[in-house]
């Protein structure tokens, strides 16, 4: 098991590093380089040059890009260009609340999404079933930014019923621990700041679940079916065991291998989905930090951003493979 | 003793005749060619028919548009522009069916055009894909060894990254977005999809007997891979296709959100406006639902064709 | 001797929306006494495996439908309640299936496959039933058995696995077992010793077997009585001895035939059934009936297109056929 997790473990590395490079190599490739495209409308071969010198790239690039990994392996990504700020300090700080959104959508998408996804399996071409695929469906084709807005003009601006921005209200006085702003309040006792975190994490929560809960119910359904109708199903029904157990213990286990796996794909949506729904809910996690240095052309941080969002992803997917080896006893020998 | 085969044979009567005929036929038409049994479970398919006349729709009014639309594009009206404030937005008048946009045009017309503009950056996007991926995955299915290795190092590479963020990494460098930086940036997205689905395809073909029984036939390795491997390898990327128009409408729409959409304001497109119009969403929540209605639906169709696509040309499903 | 299980006139049709019924059992009678082991043979498609599971009551509810009756002890099953009827599953009657491999759940460890069995029906508790089960595996000559307990399917050998859902099935000292096919996903000298182990076990716990198979070669090792299906209905049975000395029906006496023979006259013509299932005429059509096996019949008459034959008794046969093979021709 250790092997295995050290050999998908170093596996990572020429990943990350083909992926420094293409974004590195896509940078420059740009006509005039990014100097160019920071400038925009205002680039003038002066104004450019003068960037380049300040930026470091005036250098052969092939020098530029060693520089960058020695830096970046010392977790050095450079300052950002708008704030100034090393943008590892600006990661750092903006981490704790996209990972928040991020669990609480994930929770909501699992722990909603498998069991719809086996009632509908279980009750196959009735109503119920064809209403959740249906539901399914027309989840996925929403734009992730367009429910947020539908959900915090009806909810927030209408309803009044939830906080329509930010992560917590402005009059809450909340000492901050770890950054996550529920379990801060709940390690120093302060509750009403932790039920006001949780109260502004429901909007965006559910915005951002949407296509991961389409996504997971669909699958559990397909996979449900398929053990349902599995030779080895047949031998529990043979045996007369209690419907219970035939469930939990045959039809579920097996049915949730797939699953497993279409969860560690979706953190890849996730994290996508939180630049959009951040945008929308005011957040200020990872999403509004790409967000802002998308609109400023601040590339630093973007690629250090991108970086992240693409090892966060492939560490989760390790995670998985790790779980579906736990899971299933035939992955073990491989 | 002599066998009884044959000499104890009487004539078949006419009655068993005809019964056999039924038969026949009935086993002929069990034995039809795959396309036109997976056009067939198409048809029975509700799923299909849906997905079929939404797309069908859409890609009939995209082409009707100029005649539809009442006007273009682009014209501001001075009689829409006299009743238009920053809080209130002219509602449906004479001439106007949905009355005015943010910026004095008329909503109908656009609506309308945006369609096109719609199905070219999803189309585009897809092609380019489409092209690109298949063309990696191919040689790397056809050629094996270390052109297959790093090809799909490359393709594994960009796989790792979340598929928008790297459309918004791609779109968010460039020195000003256009409608052709949206669609390149869409596009790149699906080619590792593209090229490992195809180079799956095209392995499990070269493993395959057809291919096999070519080879020891002696035919040339480029006949093979064109004749035998190829087309049999497109079901998969046929589906796929289907439903990347989805998605790429979906993450077009997602980047002229994040303000790396087209920059022209004169043309209409669904993702665009919809994005525009998030601004006037308690103003006058019209200009963001009509657009995103269409979206919804638009992708709705493509993913139902998609998916049923999928189901009939699985021949798992043949039975 | 009372039977111990009757069924009588069972029907199974698949029902399709928008699709005519497909008739899979199209009224087939039999039964099985106590200790007797009796053989249920045909091709593949000609409905032994979807009696058996009508039997167990394990064909999905969507889809089909079922007539007839099918009784126990004189009891109907297919009257009984679920919960009832999954009382008796694993009980009073258990089955064992083709393919031992996709049969046991991949992701649990094969003692739990068994003592499972164990808790539910014999009320036994964790430590007893894993020490019942470890002998379990021992009788049915699974080495090793205790280690073994922990084993996961995949770790086992295909004849090792068919072992464990024999001693499953035979858990709890059922009445009546069914055996699907047992042995046609193994190797052939494990086929042997499987069967072996079935009619040992059978015989020294005094229950009752159903053989299903396609293979006569089965039937003539071990099944008391044998009944020959073609296109869901009996077309013959006999005693075993008697079958094999003069088949009656052409089927029959082609599947005999195809049969290679040690004892044969060197250079001898294997007798192969011409066509395939695909080929059969409906028992029953709006313009009349016909028997199924016409098309590939050498003994056809213009009758067996036109008339559905009966079935007939003759002694302890039965014989649906309207031009048999005479006794001395079969006898060959």
């Amino acid at each position: 098991m250790l092997r295995f997790i050290v050999r998908r473990l170093i596996q990572v590395v020429p990943t990350l590093l083909l992926l420094s490079l293409l974004l590195f190599a896509w940078l420059r490739s740009l006509p005039g380089g990014p100097a160019a495209a920071l400038l925009g409308d205002k680039a003038t071969p002066e104004k450019i040059a003068q960037l380049n010198t300040v930026l470091g790239l005036d250098q052969p690039v092939p020098v530029q890009y060693v520089r960058f990994l020695g830096r970046a392996v010392t977790g050095d990504f450079g300052n950002s260009l708008i704030t100034g700020e090393p943008v590892t300090t600006e990661i750092a700080r903006a981490l704790p609340a996209t990972i928040e959104l991020s669990i609480a959508a994930l929770l909501l998408a699992v722990l909603l999404g498998i069991p719809l996804g086996y009632v509908a399996a279980r009750y196959r071409g009735r109503p119920l079933d064809t209403t959740t695929v249906i539901a399914t469906l027309v989840g996925v084709a929403v734009p992730v930014f367009f429910l947020g807005y539908l959900l915090k003009q009806f909810f927030a601006v209408d309803l009044g019923w939830f906080p329509p921005s930010g992560r917590q209200a402005v009059g809450i006085d909340a000492t901050h621990v770890t950054g996550f702003a529920v379990l801060d309040g709940l390690l120093t006792r302060e509750f009403d700041a932790s039920w006001d975190a949780l109260v502004h994490l429901v909007l965006p929560a559910i915005a951002l679940a949407t296509i991961p809960l389409a996504v997971i119910v669909r699958i559990t359904r397909a996979s449900v079916l398929d053990v349902m109708g599995s030779d080895f199903v047949r031998t529990a029904n043979s045996k007369g065991l209690a419907p219970r157990i035939v469930r939990e213990r045959h039809v579920l286990r097996n049915a949730l291998l797939p699953v497993s796996t279409t969860i560690g794909l979706q953190t890849g949506l996730l994290l996508a989905g939180a630049v959009l729904t951040e945008k929308v809910f005011v957040w200020g996690g990872l999403g509004t930090l790409l967000a802002q240095a998308i609109e400023r052309r601040d590339y630093p941080r973007l690629q250090a951003v991108v970086l992240l969002g693409a090892l966060v992803y492939v560490i989760v997917n390790l995670l998985v493979d790790l779980s579906y080896a736990i899971i299933d006893p035939r992955v073990r020998v491989r | 003793m002599t066998s009884p085969r044959g000499s104890l044979r009487p004539r078949p009567p006419t009655l068993l005749d005809r019964r056999r005929r039924r038969v026949d036929e009935l086993a002929e038409a069990s034995g039809r060619s795959l396309t036109a049994d997976a056009f067939q479970r198409l048809r029975r398919n509700p799923v299909a028919i849906v997905g079929a006349v939404i797309v069908g729709l859409f890609v009939l009014v995209s082409i009707l548009a100029p005649w539809i639309a009442p006007h273009d594009a682009a014209t501001a009206f001075p009689e829409l522009q006299r009743t238009l404030r920053p809080d209130s937005i002219p509602g449906a008048q004479p001439g106007f069916p949905l009355g005015s946009d943010q910026n004095g045009r008329d909503f109908f017309s656009r609506m309308i055009l945006a369609s096109r503009q719609t199905l070219l950056v999803g189309v585009f996007a897809t092609l380019i894909g489409l092209v690109f991926g298949v063309l990696i995955g191919a040689l790397a299915g056809a050629f094996g060894g270390w052109v297959d290795t790093v090809l799909m190092r490359v393709t594994d590479v960009l796989l790792s990254i979340p598929s928008l963020l790297l459309a918004i990494s791609i779109a968010a460098l460039t020195a000003k977005p256009s409608q052709t930086t949206v669609i390149i940036a869409v596009a790149l997205v699906s080619v590792p999809v593209f090229a490992r689905l195809l180079r799956g395809a095209m392995l499990a073909q070269r493993e395959s007997d057809h291919v096999l029984a070519a080879t020891s036939l002696g035919v040339k390795r480029r006949a093979i891979v064109l004749r035998h491997m190829l087309p049999n390898a497109m079901g998969p990327v046929i589906v796929q296709a289907t439903l990347t128009l989805a998605t790429s409408i979906l993450d077009a729409a997602a980047l002229s959100f994040l303000g790396l959409g087209d920059g022209d304001p004169a043309r209409a497109e669904w993702g665009l406006m919809l994005a525009n119009a998030q601004a006037y969403l308690d103003v006058r929540p019209a200009l963001a639902f009509w657009p995103a209605i269409a979206i919804i639906l638009v992708a709705l169709g493509f993913t139902l064709l998609g998916e049923a696509l999928r189901e009939a040309l699985d021949p798992k499903g043949r039975r | 001797m009372t039977a111990l299980l009757e069924v009588e006139d069972l029907r199974v049709a698949f029902t399709r929306r928008g699709e005519p019924d497909t008739v899979a059992v199209d009224g087939v009678s039999f039964d099985v006494k106590p200790g007797e082991i009796v053989g249920l043979v045909g091709e593949s498609g000609c409905g032994k495996s979807v009696t058996s599971l009508a039997v167990m009551r394990l064909l999905p509810e969507r889809g089909n439908r079922v007539t007839g009756s099918i009784r126990m002890d004189g009891e109907d099953l297919l009257a009984l309640s679920d919960s009832a009827m999954r009382e008796r599953r694993g009980r009073d009657l258990s089955m064992i299936f083709q393919d031992p491999l996709s049969s046991l759940n991949p992701v649990i460890p094969v003692g739990l496959q068994v003592t499972e069995v164990l808790t539910r029906h014999r009320g036994m508790k964790k430590h007893a039933a894993r020490r019942e089960a470890a002998e379990l595996l021992d009788r049915v000559g699974i080495p090793d058995p205790t280690r073994r307990l922990d084993s996961y399917p995949h770790q086992m050998s295909g004849g090792m696995r068919q072992r464990a859902l024999i001693a499953i099935a035979l858990a709890c000292t059922p009445r009546l077992l069914i055996a699907d096919e047992p042995t046609t996903a193994l190797d052939v000298t494990i086929q042997a010793q499987i069967l072996d182990l079935l009619e040992q076990l059978v015989a020294e716990t005094g229950t009752a077997l159903v053989m299903i198979t396609h293979d006569l070669g089965v039937v003539a090792g071990l099944c008391d009585r044998v009944n020959v299906l073609y296109a869901g209905r009996i077309v013959e049975r006999a005693d075993r001895h008697e079958l094999f000395r003069a088949p009656r029906h052409p089927y029959t006496h082609g599947l005999l035939g195809s049969i290679p023979r040690l004892d044969g006259p060197p250079g001898e013509e294997l007798a192969a059934i011409r066509g395939s299932v695909n080929d059969n005429l409906p028992w029953a059509a709006p313009e009349g009936g016909a028997c199924a096996f016409t098309p590939r019949c050498p003994r056809a008459l213009d009758v067996c297109g036109e008339v559905t034959p009966l079935a007939e008794r003759a002694g302890t046969r039965l014989l649906r056929c309207h031009n048999p093979v005479p006794v001395a021709e079969g006898a060959a």
